[in-house]
């Protein structure tokens, strides 16, 4: 059974090298091969589901011992796996969704001439993401997590001949990157403190210092490598403040966004503050930052999502806000880890299937990205209609959906806190169901329902930047045919739309979920201050509000075509909430000005004393060269009075 | 008279000969100040083998005498095959080791 | 001279000898290098070693003062006047100095390292005055082979071979390899009917009646002086005369002096003319 880890990594990562290497000769079959390979990953990671499902809870962990990759005294690192109910919850999911979004993938890029290469980098970025999940120490788990930056790299670039793709896969490379020097310098901060990253040492020496026997290191430390964690997996989870890129990741093709918000990539810095619960479960002071961020983003990505006019643009900011009720409910402790994970999971289901639904919408509407130039699709296309809905209904939180379930536990996880903290973040998370909501609604109104905008605006404005550039083979300047999308594009929908509908409710009745990962992530019951129900009512109701607020503002009135200017919090929420103004004024200005001043201080100084030690050798040599003309009786000379000085020098010393 | 004054005689010999090395040209007069500053010394040295009563003295003057002829003998040959070639015996012309 | 004398001081007749020899011996020194000419720089040279080699002899050093003689005098100085003769006798060196302060340089530490010379001899503790009555004893001559034979008798070896070297270095120095065979008159002959230059034999040098004129190049038609008429050697070495322009500078120096004596009537005349007023 624990070979077949390794065969689970080596799928895709073979799927990778077949169709990178394999060059045009697989450019008919690519896509299948990529497709087929995620589905023997998924069919593994069912059979060792199958498989852990019929064991006992507390001994379900299957470990493999793969290869001993630097064997170097003292300092052992082993290429091994671990796979227990967390990484296991991790596999089916990216590799369930992952091989759905493969298989719409096919259908979304049938045009591009280069999809047998857009294959290979999803097999590439699965594999990376299974190997991160399943590796049974930090420094292989680092290994994974450089590989989904750089495949996210390669994904969001894929339109590499649009600037704004490029910049946007260098933007989310280099911010990934701050985030990856935290993950490596934790991980350099583990081995000093414990000489080790293997995950059990590391857990087993955290553990024997929270219940204070003997172990190496101290609170102190525990501590800055939890925020080194936090630091890392804000940048892997587009947390603030290394968010800026995850928006501009939208430039990537739609199933990218889908297997970048649902699948992979953002929920690598879940997994790993979750993975690394017992060092945050050490470290109060990092858990509370890890609630701060959460909460924090939570509400930065709601308000983001409420004023974007782009439709991918509008979810990227819902899984931001997402995301951070998984960080906020990861940095509960025990009490929310679980519920993290199970938002995650549900997440995984809905937003994969909205991103899909608005590829869809895209790809009937000639790659048309502007929600006011859509409107009254329902009619052209009922499927995406309705799984767009039903992930709809799931991520608002209507009740019996799946959103509703792992949402309302972590509020309520959020409350159960205690203390002023808990109001705090319980409100915090309330509010967020709020925007989320709204923003959400204003969503379905503006693409579904209302007048047929798109009529009275056939042409893609030319200064919209998303416009993709296959809508250019596809006649962009003819007024759009909505229609629906083929069947290999709907499948996959209705299968995450399903999954929407009842993961939750399977999840969460009877705590199945809950049980499923006590073993790992251990779990308390979270007492809140006021009654269960009354969070329940009270969620349910901020819903029901910010779903009416929607409706009156983009139901009732015709949503104008021109984006009115908007208030203040508007206008700032569409730049992102001046994110990029702040990093380029704080960052780029700093640095410029850093720079500028090291230059100033390398041409004036450090030139400055090479260039005069050059200049004054070169002066001096200069004069002493007149002493070599080259007549021998000038040398003679200096012979000479040699001598005399010789002769004076010995007759002084011999009268001294 | 002190024997003494022979050493003076030698001091203001070799110096003179030594000025003459310094200021003139012509190769050949060069070389007869050398021979003129070597004569010094053997003076010297004869003087001073008389002052201490050994013959050390004459023999060092001997020898001096000897390479001072092995010395002559290669100098002119050069002197000679540098005149063949640049038709000039000034040591100035020979300047070709500045920059 | 006995030798008890000669340990603490010399004779009058020695010290007599010393001052004028001393004089004349510093004179000829100052002439070697001062003298224009190399011949004569080489002649006063002789001179001082001459005088050197009788101090030698009132020193006691009867066998360096012969060798100093026949060797230094006789033999090296003569090599001296060979070369002399070689490079050019009648070449008389410019004494003006060519090199910015270089005389001034070379007076200074001159005289300066003879201060320092003169001090340090002064200075030295030179009261020991054995003189060389019992080294001599056996005779001067008897007496250096003794010590040459048996202390000294490495360097001497070394000495001679030397001296061997030497004469080798100069042989090669000096000695010219032919690399080639000459060419026979006959293939000369050939090579010039080949060439189709000069076929007939060269034109013949101009002729000056003063001197033999082998070095005076013969005049063209048009007055210019034809290289052609002078032997190569010569033109190697540089040594052509060229009077195309004496001629004209003779017929120039006549009507100067006509012109002069013209003038002088004339400028008598002005100068009447100009006393007349």
């Amino acid at each position: 059974m624990e070979n077949l880890i390794a065969l689970l990594v080596a799928a895709p990562l073979l799927g990778a090298a077949v169709l990178l290497c394999g060059g045009r000769r697989l450019d008919a079959v690519g896509h299948w091969i990529g497709t087929a390979l995620a589905a023997v990953s998924f069919v593994l990671g069912v059979v060792l589901f199958a498989d852990m499902l019929g064991k006992s809870p507390e001994n379900r962990t299957l470990m493999q011992h793969l290869f001993s990759w630097i064997p170097v005294e003292g300092f052992q690192a082993n290429v091994g796996f671990q796979l227990d109910q967390l990484s296991m919850t991790f596999v089916l999911l990216i590799t369930g969704v992952g091989s759905l979004i493969h298989l719409y993938s096919i259908g979304y890029m049938e045009h591009d001439e280069r999809r047998r290469r857009f294959f290979g980098y999803l097999n590439l970025f699965l594999a990376a993401m299974l190997l991160l999940v399943v590796a049974d120490n930090y420094l292989l788990l680092y290994v994974g997590w450089e590989g989904v930056g750089l495949a996210s790299y390669l994904l969001i670039g894929f339109w590499q001949h649009k600037p704004s793709a490029a910049t946007a896969a260098k933007k989310a490379f280099l911010v990934n990157r701050v985030g990856d020097m935290g993950l490596s310098i934790a991980i350099m901060l583990m081995f000093t403190t414990f000489g080790t990253f293997a995950f059990g040492p590391v857990f087993q020496a955290t553990g024997a210092l929270t219940s204070g026997a003997d172990a190496p290191g101290s609170e102190g430390k525990l501590t800055a490598i939890g925020l080194m964690l936090l630091l890392a997996a804000c940048g892997k989870s587009a947390q603030v403040p290394l968010q800026s890129w995850l928006g501009d990741a939208m430039e990537g093709p739609t199933p990218v966004s889908a297997l970048i918000h649902a699948a992979t990539m953002v929920t690598a810095g879940v997994y790993l503050i979750v993975r690394s619960g017992d060092i945050f479960n050490a470290a109060p002071d990092a858990q509370l930052a890890v609630t701060v961020v959460g909460a924090v983003t939570l509400l930065f990505g709601a308000i983001v999502g409420c004023a974007k006019d782009d439709i991918k643009k509008a979810l990227a900011g819902s899984t931001m806000s997402q995301i951070g009720y998984m960080v906020l409910a990861a940095g509960l402790g025990p009490i929310g880890y679980a519920f993290a994970i199970m938002h995650l999971v549900t997440h995984g289901f809905f937003k994969a299937g909205l991103f899909l639904g608005a590829g869809s919408v895209m790809h009937g509407m000639n790659d048309e990205v502007d929600m006011r130039k859509y409107g009254g699709l329902r009619k052209y296309m009922p499927i995406t209609f309705v799984t767009f809905g039903l992930g709809y209904l799931a991520i608002i939180g209507f009740p019996g959906l799946s959103g509703f379930f792992s949402k309302d536990k972590i509020i309520e996880a959020a409350f159960a806190k205690g203390g002023a903290e808990g109001w705090i973040l319980g409100g915090a998370a309330l509010l967020g169901a709020a925007i989320t909501a709204f923003y959400m609604t204003r969503v379905m109104l503006m693409t579904f329902f209302g007048e047929e905008r798109w009529r009275h605006a056939p042409t893609p404005s030319p200064a919209e930047p998303s416009v993709e550039p296959a809508a250019e083979t596809r006649g962009a300047h003819a007024e759009p045919h909505p229609h629906e999308s083929p069947k290999v594009m709907t499948i996959p929908m209705i299968v995450l739309a399903v999954g929407s509908v009842f993961a939750g409710a399977f999840f969460g009745i009877g705590e199945r979920f809950v049980k499923w990962l006590e073993p790992v992530t251990g779990f308390e019951h979270g007492h809140p201050p006021v009654s269960a129900l009354t969070v329940t009512l009270s969620t349910v109701a901020v819903m029901v509000v910010g779903v009416g607020f929607a409706y009156a503002q983009y139901g009732r009135r015709p949503v104008p075509v021109v984006a009115p200017r908007g208030s203040l919090l508007t206008r700032a929420a569409r730049r992102d909430l001046l994110q990029d103004d702040f990093n380029h004024v704080v960052l780029v200005r700093g640095g410029e000005h850093l720079t500028r001043s090291l230059v100033y201080v390398d041409h004036t100084l450090v030139d400055g004393v090479v260039n005069g030690t050059a200049a004054t050798m070169g002066g001096l040599s200069g004069r002493l060269r007149r002493l070599q003309n080259g007549f021998a009786r000038s040398y003679a000379v200096s012979m000479f009075g040699g001598a005399a000085v010789l002769i004076a020098a010995t007759l002084l010393m011999r009268a001294v | 008279m002190n024997p003494v004054n022979y050493l003076y005689l030698a001091a203001l010999l070799f110096t003179i000969g030594a000025t003459g090395v310094l200021i003139r040209r012509n190769a050949i007069v060069v070389f007869m100040c050398v021979e003129l500053m070597l004569n010094a010394c053997n003076l010297a040295f004869v003087a001073f083998s008389r002052m201490h009563g050994n013959l050390d003295g004459q023999i060092i003057a001997f020898f001096t005498m000897v390479v001072a002829a092995a010395e002559v003998v290669v100098g002119l040959a050069i002197i000679v095959s540098v005149f063949r070639a640049r038709h000039s015996a000034s040591v100035d012309d020979a300047s070709l080791m500045k920059l | 001279m006995t030798a008890q004398l000669a340990a603490y001081t010399t004779s009058t007749g020695e010290a007599f000898q010393f001052w004028v020899l001393g004089t004349i011996a510093v004179i000829g020194a100052l002439c070697t290098v001062f003298m224009k000419k190399a011949v004569h720089s080489a002649l006063c040279l002789a001179g001082t070693m001459i005088v050197l080699a009788v101090f030698y002899l009132a020193n006691g050093a009867y066998f360096l003062g012969i060798v100093q003689i026949v060797v230094y005098t006789g033999a090296i100085m003569m090599l001296f006047l060979f070369v002399v003769m070689l490079v050019g006798v009648t070449a008389a060196d410019s004494l003006k100095e060519t090199i910015k302060g270089q005389r001034w340089l070379a007076l200074l530490c001159g005289l300066g390292f003879g201060i320092l010379l003169t001090a340090g001899i002064g200075n030295a503790s030179l009261k020991e005055f054995n003189g060389l009555g019992q080294a001599n004893a056996n005779g001067n001559v008897q007496g250096l082979a003794a010590l040459i034979f048996t202390k000294y008798v490495f360097a001497f070896e070394l000495t001679g071979a030397l001296l061997i070297t030497a004469a080798v270095g100069a042989m090669v120095l000096t000695h010219r390899e032919r690399t080639e065979r000459a060419k026979t008159q006959r293939e000369l002959a050939e090579q010039r009917v080949r060439e189709g230059k000069h076929v007939p034999p060269l034109p013949a040098p101009g002729v000056y009646a003063r001197h033999n004129a082998v070095d005076i190049a013969g005049l063209l038609p048009d007055g210019t002086p034809s290289e052609l008429t002078v032997s190569k050697t010569l033109r190697d070495r540089g040594q052509i005369r060229d009077v195309s322009t004496e001629a004209l500078n003779d017929l120039k120096a006549l009507e100067q002096r006509a012109e002069d004596r013209l003038e002088r009537s004339n400028s008598g005349g002005s100068n009447s003319g100009e006393a007349s007023k």
